[in-house]
């Protein structure tokens, strides 16, 4: 037992040794003081502000301060993302720049930015309606000019008409009611009486509305025309193209025209005027032409100007971020410690490793000589009651697989650590249910491409699939040779057996190989050297073979590993010195897991080795239904039925000893 | 069968029950409340919000904030809980989420024809309206002069449409007939809302009739209270006044007469639950009644989840949210006045 106690120390076997230290800073050095025990990253401060709420803190206007920041570079990053740009750190080495300074700079970027949106918004607003009057002068256009045309051709029947229209007033079309009305009006001015119209442009999706709208407000006595616009319509306010629609109204009255004016705002249709003479309208659509070709020039140039200030913005922009970041955790783990105002000092309490002393005093020294402080950092051990946090040292390797098995719980401090372990079982299951050489190849590859590019993927921004893989690469390499060992041991490539050890061990009695189907065939070699013979796959009795197998190598493989975990646990109570453990729950414990299911192990490698046919289903269970009973054909070794009988008799006494005797002298040893 | 939904409740609503529940367990409690109170300006109330459930919605406001904005975005939230709850609802229970809506919108069609009434400009009133009343021609309100136009124009294809049929006249709009065609709408549907529970059945009905009947209780003693000294007759006063609920219908003839608040105070007493709210006020004031009437909704909501597999978790979820939403509204204006003394006034705490 002495030999266990002088075996050197591992380090990932149990946690690091912690301790309680205080730190009193002057308050000069104390910025700099944290963010150089942040770089070091031993440290774990305690919170000693706990009571209060979060603005009643010292340092709350620091860390307004740093969520304003934030939220400014937020807003920078979503308009570098929604004006198409990528953010690149720039190629020339910037300078160094402090915290008072980016917050000047940031609050300049953003009223910059702020101020080229307003303006490219008015911009682009003006540039919409001019685009929506050259549409509706296109639409409208064709529809009067579809009208004057129509008109035109009934011009001859006239006369017929005049006389029809009193017979047929209540059965004839409104269009020819429109047009005769219009052909009537077009030696005259249209403003005063009878049809009028309104053009303009109204988005896709209110269409059926509006025009449902107009048919109720005016009791149908409107005629509703529309077509599409060729183009879509940039919406400054989503930044989307949506589609339009040119629509005309012919209606007549005044109320009726004001009415549809209200519904035209209410929907959010713009109205242009279109005047009815063709020449007219050709001399408006030119000038609205060169304005629009003069606004573009100028949208254009706004924008380009706005992209070149982003693009000079984002080459910093990450480092700017993670820059308000640790000043923000900066603060707020200032916030955690107590402030003296008498003393002038802050006081904090925190764990570290004791490793880790010197580095942390180190780090303190160099804060105090850069903040050109008098008084140095006083740092002491102080003693604790409560349990200390559990840290492990970990590198790439190893972290790796602390994750796995923290994803479980996570160790309690100097607890035995099962990461050790697991490192090699871990992937070994694995292979054990992989099985396959070839796809073992492929694994191994993948892997052996994840660690080769290890500093630069590390250092890109992953999605989070890729970020798993990355991570695990080491737990993939493990993987990727135990599955090459594995698929050596089932001989399987892509599930199909090789004959790298050698001729196979059986053969056919005859060229016709008739016997494979009914007696099987004949060993006429020794065993195959390595792996499971080639001739099994295909074979009729291959699934009762490699089932029985597997299933035989399973039972060894767990029952081992659950008396690893037992033996762990022995280890544990003898650190913590806890011989209640040892005696009431480690000794039943074996006792009872191996007189059952190892003797079941035990039961399988002598058949394996021995060639019986024993069936060891019946063994198990009738060793519980008639322990007393003659075992007959299931015989494999001499004194079974003893051996049998003694073992079930421990498993039942060890079970009772397992539950009862602990609790008892728990509770006798609390309550005195 | 009353006492069974536990076999069936879960095929459809189950998924829905959780995540209301879930919802209901960010509501504010009181120490939360208490920390804002204690707030000196908007910005510490930002910064104590955005540790609760409201942080997302408000990180990215700009730091001098009005209160107006505080309140927006809560609102927000409360909208995104309720669209999404409705995209993954089915028949009846997304009926009946759409049933909790309509109040707002009655309050939406009353503050735009009264908006139009004053010459306020349309887009304006439409940013002011809550937006879980929205519905598609609500802009074209502003269109209409008097009752049946509004119908026909616009109130046809909302939901709204069954209820007109009480109210539809034909004088032009002014701000009397506009407050009674909002109570009589409100009559209407909370009529219709509480025949639709009874159809649903089961603890459903049970929880909501008992909701609903407060509501429709309050409302009355709510306009008896505030048409006293106007020119509304008893009869129509009495029009008002809901069918259902446990003033019906002996306590709505006592409170159609009644001229002042001690008579009003005489008629509720006589009735258990509503008495205790009265004894809480002494002779003569009436401010503090809405104060009361909150508590006591807000007792009862907290009642509806004690009980599992109904619909009425999502009624008392909503309404809860919207106390939440007036509560912060209220301190929030406290704040900025500065008369934080006055604080407790309104804020009823629901944990």
């Amino acid at each position: 037992m002495e030999y266990i106690d002088r075996l050197p120390a591992m380090d990932l076997m149990r946690s690091e040794k912690m301790m309680l230290v205080q730190l009193i800073i002057p308050v000069e050095s104390a910025h700099r003081a944290v963010s150089y025990l942040g770089e070091l990253g031993l440290l774990q401060f305690r919170d000693l502000n706990d009571d209060k709420s979060p603005f009643q803190r010292t340092f709350v206007n620091q860390v307004k301060r740093c969520a304003e920041m934030s939220r400014k570079l937020r807003f920078i990053k979503e308009q570098i993302h929604k004006a198409g740009l990528t953010p690149s750190p720039s190629p020339a080495p910037q300078p160094d720049i402090d915290l008072e300074e980016l917050e000047i700079q940031l609050e300049e970027h953003e009223h910059g930015l702020i101020e080229m949106n307003a303006n490219s918004e008015k911009l682009q607003q003006t540039y919409n309606e001019l685009l929506e009057f050259k549409m509706v002068l296109q639409k409208a256009g064709d529809f009067l000019l579809s009208t004057g045309s129509h008109v035109a051709t009934q011009e001859t029947e006239l006369a017929e008409n005049i006389h029809v229209n009193d017979d047929y007033a209540e059965t004839s079309s409104l269009l020819e009611q429109v047009g005769s009305n219009f052909q009537e009006m077009l030696p005259g001015p249209s403003n005063q009486t009878g049809v009028r119209f309104i053009s303009g442009i109204i988005c896709k999706s209110k269409v059926l509305r509006f025009e449902r709208m107009l048919f109720r407000t005016t009791r149908g006595n409107m005629l509703f025309n529309q077509a599409p616009t060729d183009d879509q319509i940039l919406d400054p306010a989503t930044n989307e193209l949506v589609e339009k629609i040119v629509f005309v109204v012919f209606f007549s009255g005044e109320q009726a025209r004001v009415k549809i004016l209200k519904i035209c705002e209410a929907f959010g249709a713009n109205c242009y005027p279109v005047a009815e003479d063709t020449i007219r309208r050709r001399q408006i659509t030119r000038e609205v032409l060169s304005h629009l070709s003069d606004l573009e020039t100028t949208l254009e140039a706004g924008l380009r100007h706005r992209d070149k200030a982003l693009i000079s913005i984002g080459f910093h922009l990450a480092k700017w971020m993670n820059m308000v970041r640790r000043e923000k955790a900066v603060y707020d783990t200032l916030n955690m410690l107590n402030f003296d105002v008498t003393k002038k000092c802050l006081v904090g309490e925190g764990w570290c490793p004791i490793f880790a002393k010197t580095k942390i005093q180190e780090a303190l020294q160099r804060a105090t000589t850069d903040s050109n402080s008098q008084v140095g950092v006083i740092f002491h051990v102080m003693h604790s009651v409560e349990s200390p946090p559990t840290y492990f040292k970990t590198n790439h390797l190893t972290n790796a697989y602390q994750e796995i098995v923290d994803a479980y719980g996570v160790a309690k401090y100097q607890e035995a650590n099962p990461a050790v372990y697991t490192i090699i079982t871990f992937p070994f299951l694995f292979a054990v249910m992989f099985g396959d050489w070839g796809h073992g190849i492929c694994l191994l590859l993948g892997a052996l491409f994840l660690i080769a590019r290890e500093k630069k993927l590390g250092s890109q921004k992953l999605g989070s699939f890729m970020e798993m893989l990355f991570g695990g690469r080491y737990v993939l390499l493990l993987m990727s040779l135990f599955s090459i060992y594995c698929g050596l041991i089932y001989n399987e490539f892509f599930s199909v057996p090789f004959h790298i050890f050698g001729n196979s061990a059986y053969r056919c009695r005859d060229t016709t190989c008739s016997d494979s189907r009914s007696v099987g065939l004949v060993k006429y070699q020794d065993t195959y050297p390595f792996g499971v013979d080639p001739s099994w796959r295909g074979s009729r009795s291959e699934l009762p073979f490699l089932n029985s197998l597997k299933m035989k190598m399973s039972i060894l493989f767990g029952i081992a590993q659950m008396n690893l975990g037992i033996i762990l646990s022995y280890f544990n109570a003898r650190y913590f010195g806890n011989s209640l453990d040892i005696k009431y729950q480690f000794v039943p414990q074996m006792i009872f897991l191996n007189s059952l299911f190892g003797y079941l192990s035990l039961l399988i490698i002598i058949k394996w080795c021995s060639g019986s046919q024993a069936d060891l289903y019946h063994v198990m269970i009738y060793m519980f239904l008639s322990p007393f009973e003659d075992l007959g054909e299931n015989k494999l070794f001499w004194g079974q039925n003893v051996l049998q009988v003694i073992l079930l008799l421990l498993a039942v006494i060890a079970v009772p000893w397992m539950l009862f005797p602990k609790p008892f002298i728990l509770k006798r040893l609390h309550t005195e | 069968m009353y006492g069974f939904e536990a076999l069936t409740f879960n095929i459809h609503g189950g998924y829905l029950e959780a995540i209301v529940r879930g919802y209901r367990s960010g509501l504010l409690t009181a120490a939360d409340y208490n920390n804002l109170c204690q707030c000196e300006t908007l910005d510490d109330i930002k910064m104590h919000l955005s540790a609760t459930e409201y942080g997302p919605y408000l990180q990215n406001e700009p730091s001098p904030l009005h209160t107006t904005t505080i309140v927006e975005k809560c609102t927000l939230k409360l909208v995104d809980e309720y669209k999404h709850m409705l995209a993954q609802a089915t028949e009846p229970l997304s009926t009946f989420l759409e049933y909790i809506t309509y109040g707002h919108m009655i309050d939406n069609v009353v503050l735009i024809v009264t908006g139009t009434l004053h010459e306020r400009d349309v887009q304006e009133l439409l940013e002011k309206c809550h937006p879980l009343g929205m519905f598609d021609s609500i802009a074209t309100l502003a269109v209409a002069q008097n009752m049946r136009e509004l119908y026909r124009l616009v109130l046809v294809d909302t939901p709204l449409a069954p209820y007109f049929s009480e109210c539809i006249t034909s004088e032009d709009l002014d701000d009397m007939n506009i407050e009674i065609m909002r109570n009589t709408l409100y009559k209407a549907y909370l009529e219709d809302f509480y025949r639709f529970c009874q159809k649903l059945g089961g603890a459903t009905a049970e929880i909501m009739s008992d909701l609903l009947a407060f509501e429709a209780d309050r409302r009355a003693v709510n306009i008896t209270i505030n048409s006293i000294g106007t020119e509304l007759t008893r009869d129509d006063r009495r029009k008002l006044y809901s069918n259902f609920g446990l003033l019906y219908p002996y306590g709505h003839e006592e409170l159609a007469v009644c001229e002042d608040i001690d008579q009003v105070r005489a008629a509720m007493e006589k009735y258990p639950p509503y008495q205790s709210i009265f004894s809480k006020l002494s002779y003569g004031e009436s401010q503090m009644l809405d104060k009361a009437f909150y508590e006591e909704e807000v007792k009862r909501l907290c009642l509806a989840f004690e009980q599992q597999f109904h619909y009425g978790v999502f009624f008392a979820y909503m309404r809860l949210r919207e106390q939440e939403i007036r509560n912060l509204m209220w301190i929030s204006e406290c704040v900025a006045q500065n008369q934080k003394s006055r604080v407790h006034d309104s804020v009823v705490f629901i944990f």
